[in-house]
């Protein structure tokens, strides 16, 4: 919307001007900590957890660290205004929390060698440019392990965002998940193309209940999908964050981003100089991927859920474990072998079982 | 069959937003103002709407919180652009950017609350009737004040007094005030019942269709009914219609990707937009019935010349 494009513009511009005038109040510390999301931090979801993780470094260091953050920033020529002017006030640590802020960061990353980046979900490292991005699908694995015990009618309802490799992934994941336990389950899926839109999301959600699913899952931000679950009389999964306030009846889990300790670790790292340029893919035995209680559900499904997402973190269980054929039968991975990371980052294909076409 | 019945109750939420929002702004434009914060009105309606309700618990008190807090957003509209005589474009689009900042920042407050969702009408008997008694009589009541509305404005414009008064000041202002109309007071009035069906529109988002406050949630939906408005040719009838046929389409295009009906999902959310573009391009073909319909003075500022 050219709305909020302007208002976000804005924003991002006031955010930068007052920015500029804390500069002078600026004391010495062992660490300055910068955060650059891409959404408010009001929206409950994505930018929201970055800030939860942004507090537990306050929390974990007290008066040795100072935090600052710009929230509602666009992926364009405000991203690299914001991030140099962050580098610019004495910032010696920034979190950039948004793939699409990978080439601003390279560009001010170039710039300030001695301070020190980190950017979420992108693949351009240098000596001064960390990555780090979590193994949701791990999370998705779980989710869909009790979606296939819960369902009664065999069929999953995933409302997508954008058919991109992460969305791809968890599809595959989840159902995977979901066939490991119960081979019958099959899952529409409805692409909703925006990744925050709380009516059409809403309106997806119903449109996959009314043709049978009795699982809401969600690849998109708001917690409208749950709510309708919830009001509906189905189940459902919540996304990026606890959504159980918004359907009490109907959240199984929810998938959680937790970025705390590895926050705090990289600032810990900054304040002994052991920092050093690092791609880090951390999942459920990270701690990055978290599952929210798991609740609505008989006791064997919440044992056999806990049981699987030990056996992740253990590594027991791989979700992209081989054998995996593609729609077209290929074998992809073989007997014994797992999807190594790089097919996971570009997975553009579904598994076999998923009666659905791929947007191209 | 067991969807058709499911699938009309979505679109008929779907659709009532817009045409709530879309039927206020008719009359606005209709008096000669163009109001372009639709959108803006919408979102602070809806923090109003949810903060009260979520406050007070009551959903009717939320309702009349939204509509006052869209008459307030209109009447800082209406200071500008009438009596201050602001560009109206450059103002409605400063309305809506200063609508979704405001909210916002109201909002910050009430985000991860949970409300009860507005009831449904159930009348024992009626609405168990099956596929029509859900369908007629198990609405909740803003779904039928939006029909009310539309039906009492196509009455107000056509068969009474005030309304061809306000239909004069919207053809010609300068006329309207030679034979003794206040020009200025009656735009007021038409802006302020656009700003109140703009709050009540996003209290119908924040209340029942999806019952939260979510930052920006409207989505571009005070757009879309800007767009009806003229889609509609300012008739309060095919507003009616434009509005469903909308909710419809933007339905449709999930249950057929939910149904595996393999067409890009992309080319179906398009959908609504292209058929918004070529339904305009058909009415505009008819260059005089839009030049009876379209208020002459739409967008001009005015100023009593004695």
């Amino acid at each position: 919307m050219n709305a909020s494009f302007v208002k976000r513009t804005l924003a991002a511009v006031a955010a930068v001007g007052a920015l500029a005038s804390g500069m002078g109040a600026a004391h010495a510390e062992d660490a300055k900590v910068g955060f650059v999301y891409v959404g408010p931090i009001g929206d409950h979801g994505w930018s929201y957890r970055h800030d939860i993780g942004r507090q537990a470094i306050e929390k974990e260091f007290g008066d040795a660290v100072s935090t600052s953050y710009v929230e509602s920033v666009p992926e364009g020529a405000d991203a690299e205004r914001v991030i140099r002017q962050m580098a610019q006030t004495g910032h010696n640590l920034i979190f950039t929390t948004s793939f699409g802020f990978m080439n601003p960061t390279e560009k001010v990353a170039k710039q300030f060698p001695n301070v020190k980046f980190e950017h979420a979900t992108g693949y351009k490292r240098a000596d001064n440019i960390s990555t780090y991005a979590a193994r949701f699908y791990e999370g998705r694995y779980v989710a869909g392990v009790i979606a296939g015990k819960m369902t009664k009618s065999n069929i999953i309802g995933y409302v997508g965002s954008f058919p991109i490799p992460e969305v791809v992934r968890g599809i595959n994941s989840f159902m995977r998940g979901a066939w490991s336990v119960n081979p019958d389950v099959k899952v529409k899926i409805v692409w909703a193309n925006t990744w925050y839109d709380p009516g059409k999301e809403g309106d997806a959600a119903k449109a996959l209940i009314d043709q049978g699913a009795d699982i809401m899952v969600q690849h998109t931000d708001s917690p409208a999908p749950l709510q309708v679950a919830e009001n509906r009389g189905v189940l459902g999964i919540g996304q990026a964050s606890d959504m159980i306030k918004f359907a009490p009846k109907a959240q199984l889990t929810a998938i959680v981003d937790h970025w705390d300790e590895y926050y705090v670790a990289r600032t810990k790292a900054v304040m002994d100089g052991t920092w050093e340029s690092t791609d880090t893919w951390g999942g459920i035995a990270s701690g990055m991927v978290d599952m929210a209680p798991y609740t609505n559900m008989p006791d064997d499904v919440k044992a056999l859920a806990e049981e699987t997402e030990a056996k992740i973190a253990s590594g027991e269980i791989h979700p992209f474990g081989g054998p995996i054929y593609d729609q077209a039968g290929e074998l992809r991975v073989k007997e014994g072998e797992d999807a190594p990371d790089e097919m996971l980052l570009g997975m553009d294909w579904y598994v076999k079982g998923i009666d659905a076409e791929l947007p191209k | 069959m067991d969807w058709i019945v499911p699938f009309i109750l979505t679109v008929i939420t779907a659709s009532t937003p817009l045409l709530l929002a879309a039927s206020g702004e008719l009359v606005t434009e209709k008096s000669g103002v163009l109001n372009l914060g639709v959108e803006g009105m919408m979102l602070v309606g809806a923090i109003a709407g949810f903060a009260v309700t979520a406050t007070t618990g009551s959903a009717v008190l939320g309702i009349v919180g939204a509509m006052c807090a869209g008459v307030l957003m209109s009447l800082i509209f209406a200071f500008l652009t009438l009596t201050l005589m602001a560009n109206q474009v450059a103002t409605g689009l400063a309305l809506t950017i200063f609508g979704v900042g405001f909210s916002a920042l109201v909002g910050s407050g009430f985000v991860g609350f949970a409300i009860q969702p507005l009831p449904s009408l159930s009348i024992p008997g009626l609405s168990s009737i099956p596929v029509l008694g859900p369908i007629l009589f198990g609405q909740d009541f803003l779904v039928y004040l939006s029909f009310a509305i539309v039906v009492g404005i196509g009455y107000f414009l056509t068969k009474t007094r005030a309304g061809l008064i306000l239909k004069a000041v919207g053809d010609s202002h300068h006329s309207a005030n030679a034979i003794g109309y206040s020009v200025i007071k009656i735009r007021y009035l038409a802006t302020m019942f656009g700003g109140a069906m703009s709050g009540l529109a996003g209290a119908y988002l924040s209340l029942s269709y999806t019952p939260m406050w979510a930052e920006n949630m409207t989505a571009g939906r005070g757009w879309i009914a800007l767009a009806l408005v003229v889609f509609a040719t300012w008739r309060p009838g095919r507003l009616l219609a434009g509005a469903y046929m909308f909710g419809l389409i933007s339905v449709m295009q999930l249950h057929a990707q939910g149904a595996g009906i393999h067409v890009p999902s992309q080319f179906m959310s398009m959908l609504p937009y292209l058929a918004t573009v070529i339904v305009l391009v058909i009415i505009s073909s008819d260059r005089a019935k839009i030049r009876l319909n379209a208020p002459a003075c739409i967008g001009q500022a005015f100023r009593a010349t004695q």
